[in-house]
């Protein structure tokens, strides 16, 4: 974490004279150097790390040099937004993808396995905004059936605002949700196919198979099982991938969220929300590892029952 | 020698790589579209029809027109042409030679610095390769794109805008570069970890060979047959990341658009009716994208020894 | 009327270039409380028929011919019901122990599993059933056992486990397809006894599938012989070993290593090679034949060596000490065995020899210089020279991308820049010779040739620059009888002409007595004793090293 936060602190100073891009250029030489003393940039760079740092941890990001507000507003108000759509197209990608991914896996051959599989490969060659503008094209233009943009109706919980409760805003969450799970369920399918297959040609299937195990129950508790050790960790990085190419989804339905916020900060070059961004993330992807590591504990017995004889 | 080179080729048609090939029609289709395109993107000047970048040649007149097909189509602009009165089918030629050329060199730049890091953390181990593989991992967990926008973005506030256009490409090729690295790295470490084990390799340290000697000779070229899946498939991904970067309006600048940029420009006609101008470069990047994926496939398949 | 009888048993595979016929017309029976040993060296099938039985051939292979009749009826026709018989009627156990079993089940729920699917009683019934069968193979503490995790169990441990496993369901017909080749000797002796136990108490037919005839002998009372997916004769198991009748059976019989005796040279019965009566070995020509004197050519003094797991951890918890204080000579001209079985640091002995790796602590002396203090790789270089090493495995020791040529020219051109082509070529044809292969191998690829073939190209790379010791990793293991004994005939008559010195590397001890003038024996990183070969064999001082003789498999013992 320490490292991301350094490197978004060089971001934010090193990169262009700070003040001149939070100010416009009629400003007089006094006012910067004002605002120069006021920002503490004449501090010696450890200070302004370390200020950095609290700042950071307290979610206090500073200004933004385009919008004028303070960072950490922008932040929570695109949060939940994003977070929904990623959350929905999570579930979306993890269970379909695990579903046919083990299906295909199973019947190696066959006409639907093979279906799927063309269809998973077209998924991962489709670039997640052509799906989104076919999408649009298709649903809200003609058959105009869905909302081609925006969140819809929101409910404001306080310090959550949640599309989940309407219908405008369920509706609205239906195409961007989809379009950003796609890329992640063919890689999943994929994925979990070819743990399927590797599985069920080794030595314990064949022992099974040998004692006259039913197929049936193989597959399911023999394959299965041992397939979805390596499938959670994929899970936790989709996670992370996912909020990443949010950004794409919202720029294309004009999503509300983060990632709508982060395009316009790389196009402007606006410091104070791209480090704020990328530390974010960084926290993000932190305790998505963490979570992983700990499923793993909990499924592998390899894993427990080893650290359970080291401390036994 | 002729005994030489007949060996080579007989060895080349005997091979379980080619009978594969021979065998498998998607392989064929795949590798013939992408020829084809490869061939006019390079030779675009002479297989497109028109030059769209030549402002003498483009006229008002010819804005919106509809692919030859429909009822107000023109034969010679077979796809129609855009809001400036380019023809799309040349915009699109030219415009898929420069998603070619970022998408190759950004691979290859990803390529080289990833299997040396890789082929070297692998076969020297220790706290250097412990250093590689912490770099791989904490990259991994950042998504390419994020990657590679940070770049694009560090990149504009460094370079002043004048230069940023002329050099765009170039920032565009290290950003994507560098966010693929990891993926190779990764498995030409794995890769020359299972070949230093063999015993081929402590054969050659026994005789004396240097370690450089031993990597780039003998090691190497095992481990290629996995790095070259991982090429093609990160090829079509170096493609993809760069039309959508372009897309997003952070990839190549507005003077030599990229299949990415055309879809971006279309996307602002779509709703008034005028739908080929991002309809043809979507396709036509679906195409490149998934013939290059299906060769990846194919190549992934047949160089896996346990997938009988 | 036999248990089982296998009639005209068919299997082949289709090929994308060929069909490989791994069984043809196999006719074999197995009567209750008997074992029938099948023994044949790799690709003879064996492994095959014990599959086709229960119907475990994968694609692209599938049973062309024949039927099996078990107990009066056909199994095989009605290839559903063939699930029925696995388990309950029929049982068959793996060579490898560690990828058997599932790891992330107890070996509690897997035996419950296996019982509940093919008889019907209660959880309750089935557990008790299941604790009790692991004591009958021997596992102590079944009660709390019952519920470890695969992982938990030592190698001959999960063996048990395994056979508990193929046994649960109470078949009366038991397939083991070389069930000890991949555990020590003194746990392999431990399980083929517990096999031989239960087929008397449970009056079992025993299929029992191996490449190791001393097992043949000390184990089954009729033995079928397989060569190339035919079956070449089959009989009782003392008839066969003392006085085989086919001559494939008797070349097998004589290039097993006797145990009893030392020979000069494996007799070989059946010759691929056309007349190589020439015993002059070319590379002689061009060698600088060494004077033997009578000093140590190598003196390994308190060598050890530790490996440690993790680099930032200071503490010793996992670290291991593969060599411990290990001290011994080599004398100029002779041919030192290093024995012992897996762990004990032999290999890792050779490896430092060959400056593979850095030994902990200790020092290795190479014609009286010590070649551990040694820095500089151009100093090195020199050494390099004299010390060379063959290696185990004949597939991952030849990089596969380069001709034999040019992996044998490697280090003649490192050694020798300045060496002309034309006697470059010349010097790689005589190497070849001097291993029994043609000058037209040099253009070819290793995987063009066989398993015996390349260990032959191995030992002409090795001896490229003239080495003046030899370290030889359990060069043999991987190899069939058969070629085995070429191969050790090979090394004896290089040794003789060439006045090597050789260091030989092996778990075998028959292997050993055949091909070494001096052994040592290494347990777990120590050194046991040193002797001269026939005091060793005939009589050995310490107590690991009479234990390793008692349990080897000697195919002798069909004698008594």
């Amino acid at each position: 974490m320490l490292v991301v936060a350094f490197v978004s602190f060089s971001l934010f100073n090193f990169v262009g004279d700070p003040i001149n891009n939070m100010v416009g250029e009629e400003t007089s030489d006094e006012e910067r150097a004002e605002l120069r003393e006021t920002l503490g940039l004449n501090d010696p760079v450890y200070m302004q790390f370390s200020r950095f740092v609290v700042n950071a941890s307290q979610g206090e990001f500073g200004i933004s040099y385009q919008l004028r507000r303070p960072v950490s507003d922008l932040i929570s108000e695109r949060l939940p937004a994003t977070l929904e759509l990623v959350i929905i197209s999570a579930i979306i990608a993890l269970v379909s993808g695990t579903l046919l991914g083990v299906y295909t896996g199973i019947n190696r051959k066959g006409f639907l396995s093979d279906t799927i599989l063309a269809i998973s490969l077209l998924g991962v060659s489709l670039p997640t905004f052509v799906i989104g503008i076919l999408f649009i094209y298709l649903f809200a233009v003609i058959l105009g059936i869905l909302p081609s943009f925006g969140r819809g109706e929101v409910v404001d919980l306080g310090f959550w605002s949640t599309g989940f409760l309407t219908i405008s805003g369920l509706k609205a969450i239906i195409l961007p949700s989809v379009t950003l799970s796609l890329f992640q369920m063919t890689y999943i399918i994929r994925l979990v196919r070819a743990e399927m297959m590797e599985i069920l040609q080794t030595d314990y299937i064949k022992f099974a198979r040998a004692r006259g195990i039913k197929e049936k129950s193989i597959h399911y508790k023999h394959a299965l099982k041992n397939g979805l050790i390596p499938v959670i960790t994929i899970a936790g990085i989709n996670i992370g991938t996912l909020i990443a190419f949010s950004i794409i989804t919202e720029t294309v339905f004009q999503w509300p969220g983060m990632g709508f916020l982060f395009i316009q900060a790389v196009k402007f070059v606006d410091i104070p929300i791209m480090s704020a961004y990328l530390v974010f993330i960084a926290f993000v992807f932190v305790m998505i590892n963490f979570i992983v590591d700990i499923l793993y504990y909990f499924i592998d017995p390899r894993i427990r029952v080893k650290s359970e004889a080291v401390s036994g | 020698m002729d005994n030489q080179r007949l060996t080579l080729f007989n060895r080349i048609k005997d091979s379980d790589v080619y009978f594969s090939f021979i065998k498998s029609p998607t392989a064929i289709v795949s590798s013939i579209i992408l020829v084809i395109i490869f061939f006019c993107s390079f030779f675009v000047e002479i297989v497109a029809p028109f030059n769209p970048f030549d402002p003498a040649s483009l006229s008002l007149m010819d804005a919106f027109t509809p692919p030859s097909w429909s009822e107000e189509g023109v034969a010679k602009f077979v796809l129609g042409t855009d809001g400036q009165g380019r023809d799309m089918l040349s915009t699109i030629l030219y415009g898929s030679r420069i998603s070619l050329i970022v998408g190759f060199s950004a691979i290859l730049f990803s390529l080289m610095l990833g299997v040396t890091l890789g082929l070297t953390a692998g076969y020297f181990g220790g706290k250097y390769e412990m250093i590689v593989m912490r770099l791989t991992d904490v990259q991994l967990t950042v998504p390419s794109i994020l990657m590679a926008l940070l770049v694009d973005g560090i990149a504009r506030g460094i370079i002043s805008r004048e230069l940023h256009d002329e050099m765009a490409i170039y920032v565009l090729i290290f950003a994507i570069g560098i966010s693929e690295w990891p993926q190779f790295a990764r498995v030409s470490r794995a890769a020359t970890l299972v070949e230093k084990n063999k015993d081929y390799v402590s054969a050659s340290t026994i005789i004396g060979l240097s370690n450089v000697l031993i990597m780039f000779k003998h090691i190497l070229p095992n481990i290629m047959r996995p790095v070259l899946v991982i090429g093609t498939i990160g090829l079509a991904l170096a493609i993809i990341a760069e039309s959508t970067l372009s897309f997003l309006g952070v990839g190549v600048p507005p003077t030599t658009p990229s299949l990415g940029t055309l879809i971006r420009i279309g996307n602002d006609f779509l709703f008034s009716g005028e739908w080929w101008i991002t309809f043809f470069p979507s396709i036509f990047l679906i195409i490149l994208a998934f013939s290059i994926n299906l060769l990846g496939d194919w190549m992934r398949d047949t160089l896996n020894p346990k997938l009988n | 009327m036999s248990f089982l009888k296998i009639n005209d048993l068919s299997v082949d595979y289709k090929m994308r270039r060929e069909t490989i016929y791994a069984a043809k017309n196999v006719n074999i029976d197995v009567n209750r409380g008997e074992i029938l040993g099948l023994v044949g060296e790799s690709g003879s099938g064996k492994s095959t028929v014990g599959n086709a039985i229960i119907n475990l051939i994968d694609e692209p292979g599938r049973v062309s011919n024949g039927s099996i009749v078990l107990d009066g009826i056909d199994i095989h026709k009605d290839p559903e019901n063939i699930t029925k018989y696995r388990g309950k009627k029929i049982g068959l156990i793996f060579q490898d122990p560690q990828t058997s079993l599932n790891p992330i089940l107890t070996i509690g729920e897997q035996l419950i599993e296996t019982i509940q699917t093919h008889l019907s009683l209660s959880s309750e019934e089935a557990k008790n059933k299941s604790i009790n069968l692991l004591k009958e193979v021997g596992i102590k503490d079944a009660e709390s056992r019952f519920n470890n995790y695969p992982h938990q169990f030592s190698g001959g441990m999960r063996q048990r486990v395994v056979i508990s496993l193929a046994l649960c369901c109470e078949p009366e017909l038991l397939i083991a397809d070389e069930p000890t080749t991949a555990l020590d000797v003194s746990i392999q002796s431990q399980i083929l006894d517990l096999i031989k136990r239960l087929t008397k108490e449970r009056n079992l037919a025993v299929i029992l599938i191996t490449h190791d005839m001393g097992v043949i002998a000390e184990t089954t009372d009729r033995v079928a012989v397989m060569k190339n997916g035919d079956l070449v004769e089959i009989g009782p198991t003392k008839e066969i070993l003392t006085k085989p009748k086919e001559i494939y059976t008797r070349s097998l019989v004589s290039s097993v290593p006797p145990t009893d005796k030392k020979i000069s040279r494996f007799k070989i019965i059946e010759k691929e090679k056309k007349g190589q009566s020439d015993t002059n070995i070319k590379i002689l020509n061009r060698w600088v034949k060494k004077e033997i004197s009578n000093k140590d050519l190598v003196q390994i003094k308190n060598l050890s060596k530790t490996f440690d797991d993790s680099f930032f951890t200071e503490s010793s918890k996992n670290s291991v000490m593969a060599v411990n204080d290990v001290s011994f000579n080599i004398k100029e001209g002779e041919s030192f065995g290093l024995v012992g079985e897996s762990g004990s640091g032999k290999s890792t002995i050779a490896k430092m020899i060959v400056n593979l790796f850095r030994p902990t602590s200790g020092d290795i002396y190479f014609n009286d210089v010590c070649i551990t203090k040694i820095k500089s790789n151009k100093e090195m270089m020199k050494f390099r020279k004299q010390i060379q090493m063959i290696f185990q495995d004949p597939y991952s020791s030849l990089n596969g991308r380069l001709k034999v040529k040019d992996i044998v020219s490697e280090p003649i051109k490192l050694h020798n820049p300045s060496i002309s082509s034309i006697d470059l070529d010349n010097y790689i044809f005589d190497l070849l010779e001097s291993v029994e292969l043609s000058q037209q191998s040099a253009e070819r690829y290793p995987h063009e040739f066989s398993g015996g073939q390349r260990q032959r190209i191995s030992i002409a790379r090795a001896l490229a620059t003239q080495p003046r010791l030899l370290v030889c990793d359990e060069p043999t293991s991987a190899l069939d009888v058969s070629i085995q004994a070429q191969i050790l005939n090979l090394l004896k008559d290089l040794q003789e002409q060439l006045n090597l010195t050789i260091l030989f590397i092996s778990h075998d001890l028959p292997v050993v007595r055949q091909m070494c003038d001096r052994i040592a024996v290494l347990k777990n990183g120590k050194l046991c004793e040193i002797s001269k070969t026939e005091e060793l064999f005939k009589n050995p001082s310490h107590n690991y090293t009479k234990e390793l003789l008692e349990l080897m498999p000697k195919i002798e013992s069909i004698y008594n």
